[in-house]
């Protein structure tokens, strides 16, 4: 026992004594959060949209209308008149423009005399977001147009009345509990991955093997240590993070207290898994050619930054293993729903039994000789 | 015996890296092993270390069968690996007391433990500095201390002084004989440095291709050697039949042609044969570029038996070079 304490006392001084692996783990998953929380999941704005009048009649007029409207409100799409269709297309193509619209000729004859009348939309679908995002505004603006001017007195069709559950969620914060699962990952990786390794090559483990130190006195120092650094990482990012993406309940203690429960068994499981995969490689370019790979193989399909409804099938089954899964949901029903213990058990469950799954495997990988 | 090695073997699958060693180490003694890269060194201290399985034969570290009884083992023994492996951003002293720790050195005997070994390996006034701003001679001499928090009884240094300027190898030579007459060590050294062998140990083995070809003191191993002394020359131009002429000297054992004109001669009585081939090449108009007389030394010894140059082999390539630290990529 007092010789794990000694293993991890060196583990946590050396820790210490130089905060590049806590600014390391901490620096990714910060930018990541806020370059990605203010990229992703904004509306589109200030886009140009082309528009051909050929009509020139009052139904056209509704159509500047309409497209006026949304350039000084929404401001989803700024109109610039083009005098030719040939030319609007030229310009969505080399990219001058984003869209165009064609209003036809005769266009305000067929609307007064029923005779289904179109408007034409080139777009440039090499960009599937802001081509799909300007057609649903044009659709919207079409169902618009064509209300009838007096409603009638009962309403003709059922209309969908969404109820969200929750508070309006922003997509830093639905990227938050990916963040802090993997801001603890990269602390795993860093200090159970390549530090454990290098000290493996610089023969600083050959300096324990000839100690009277026993194999499981070694290991579990090695990962205890490595789970303390982890729930260090993960405390400082959730605090930071939630601050940050503007989440107050982390100063409940009930949900302090639910979030150091998951933050412990992620960090567990996390330097459980790691220590398995790196028991025995030897090489240190072996951790570093292996993290790229990792992070996206257990980061991405998790659920963090996209929901795993849209995966397929087989990528669906990747993520009922990944232990990324477990942690960001667990972290999600803290931090954004409020969901209460019942729904983390779950989570903590499977976390825990994978900790101690691939612990066990390592212990038993582990050699006790060089 | 402090140490006794029988008939060990190691086997990495086909390849046989050392071939039943057996030797016996008496208390209080200083041991070399002596041998290039590759003859089995390094094997054969790991084994003795507990470091990795013996394949056949057994290790006795001071009765204990490192194979049935490693822990007891490991407790009588300190080892100094070839690496310097502490750590950096440790101090000296974090560094000496977590060595303590690992080896169970309870808390009083560990803080006199780590004060005695301090002054004994003179850094007491660095105790509180980081590792990283020693040099590298005063690093070698924090392992040496770490090798002996737990007061063992038996030392193995792997190649203590690999790596440092003559002065510091000088500075940690005196330090272990210093420690050795204090605490009546037993030591077990592998060194690449003749003079160094020469200068430390009480007994040498060579060890060439997994096999000892060699055991005895330093001026036993030397007057084994045909030849006491060793005269080197050089010639400008020399005739063909020059090899031989100086073969035919009277007292010459052992001619070696060294390449560009340069001749090793081993001789029973230097003094006679250096006038004999002095004549010779002025009979024969040789000219001489250049002429040395010396003693056998242990380098003779070492050619002698592995019929390698130990010199060629002094500079080591790095164990490993560490790629950069920074490198993430998330």
């Amino acid at each position: 026992m007092s010789r794990m304490l000694a293993i991890i006392e060196r583990e946590l001084r050396k820790f210490f004594r130089s905060p590049a692996l806590m600014l390391a783990a901490m620096v990714f998953p910060l930018v990541q959060l806020v370059i990605l929380g203010n990229a992703f999941g904004g509306k589109i704005t200030g886009a140009r949209m082309g528009v051909v009048d050929y009509d020139g009649g009052p139904q056209a007029l509704r159509v500047w209308e309409a497209f006026d409207a949304i350039g000084s409100n929404a401001r989803t799409f700024q109109a610039i008149r083009y005098a030719s269709d040939k030319q609007a297309q030229e310009d969505v193509r080399t990219g001058r423009i984003d869209a165009a619209v064609v209003i036809p000729p005769q266009f305000s004859r067929r609307v007064l005399a029923g005779e289904d009348p179109r408007i034409g939309l080139v777009v440039d679908n090499s960009d599937q977001f802001l081509s799909s995002s300007l057609e649903a505004k044009l659709q919207e603006l079409t169902t618009a147009l064509n209300q009838p001017q007096v409603p009638p007195r009962v309403t003709r069709a059922i209309s969908l009345d969404l109820v969200e559950l929750y508070p309006f969620i922003d997509y830093m914060k639905y990227l938050l509990p990916g963040s802090i699962t993997l801001a603890m990952f990269v602390s795993v990786m860093i200090g159970g991955g390549l530090l454990y390794i290098d000290d493996k090559a610089r023969g600083v483990h050959e300096g324990f093997l000839v100690t009277p130190i026993t194999k499981l006195e070694l290991v579990f120092g090695l990962v205890a240590s490595g789970a303390i650094k982890a729930v260090m990482a993960g405390l400082v990012i959730t605090v930071l993070g939630s601050l940050i993406s503007g989440l107050g309940v982390i100063f409940q203690p009930a949900i302090l207290a639910q979030l150091l429960l998951m933050i412990a068994a992620t960090s567990f499981a996390f330097n459980a898994m790691m220590f398995l995969m790196m028991v025995r490689i030897e090489d240190p370019l072996v951790p570093r050619a292996m993290f790229g790979i990792l992070n996206t193989l257990l980061f991405f399909p998790s659920g963090a930054i996209y929901p795993i409804h849209a995966f397929p099938g087989w990528l669906r089954a990747l993520a009922t293993v990944d232990p990324f899964t477990y942690a960001v949901h667990g972290f999600k029903a803290i931090l954004l729903k409020e969901a209460g213990f019942q729904a983390i058990v779950p989570d903590l469950l499977f976390l825990v039994a994978i900790g101690a799954l691939t612990l066990t495997l390592a212990t038993r990988l582990f050699k006790r000789t060089l | 015996m402090a140490i006794q090695v029988e008939r060990i073997v190691k086997r990495f699958g086909d390849f046989t890296a050392v071939k039943g060693v057996s030797f016996q180490v008496a208390d209080g003694e200083v041991f070399g092993l002596l041998g290039p890269n590759g003859a089995g060194k390094s094997t054969l201290i790991r084994m003795m270390t507990t470091l990795i399985p013996i394949t056949e034969g057994r290790a006795f570290i001071d009765g204990h069968d490192v194979a049935e009884e490693p822990d007891a083992a490991r407790r009588c023994m300190g080892v100094i690996p070839q690496a310097l492996t502490s750590d950096i951003n440790l101090t000296v002293e974090e560094n000496l007391s977590i060595y303590a720790k690992l080896y169970g050195v309870p808390r009083e005997a560990r803080k006199r433990a780590i004060d005695e070994l301090l002054e004994a390996v003179d850094l007491t006034k660095w105790r509180d500095a980081e590792t990283r701003t020693l040099s590298g001679g005063m690093r070698r001499r924090l392992e040496i201390a770490r090798g002996l928090v737990h007061s063992p009884r038996i030392f193995f240094l792997d190649e203590p002084t690999t790596g440092l300027d003559p002065v510091s190898r000088v500075a940690v030579w005196e330090m272990l004989g210093k420690l050795k007459a204090q605490r009546g060590l037993t030591i077990l050294i592998t060194t690449h440095y003749m003079d160094e062998a020469d200068r430390l140990c009480d007994r040498i083995a060579i060890v060439d291709h997994g096999e000892l070809v060699a055991l005895d003191t330093p001026a036993a191993l030397k007057r084994s050697v045909p030849g006491n002394n060793v005269i080197e020359v050089q010639f400008q131009a020399p005739p063909e039949d020059l090899h031989g002429r100086l073969a035919a000297l009277p007292g010459v054992t052992s001619v070696q042609d060294e390449g560009a004109a340069m001749f090793r001669v081993l001789s029973t009585d230097g003094s006679r044969t250096t006038t004999d081939l002095v004549e010779t090449a002025v009979r024969m108009g040789v000219e001489i570029k250049s002429l040395s007389v010396q003693n056998t030394t242990l380098d003779d010894v070492f050619v002698h038996y592995t019929g390698r140059q130990l010199r060629d082999e002094a500079v080591k390539a790095p164990l490993f070079v560490m790629p950069p630290r920074p490198g993430m990529q998330p």
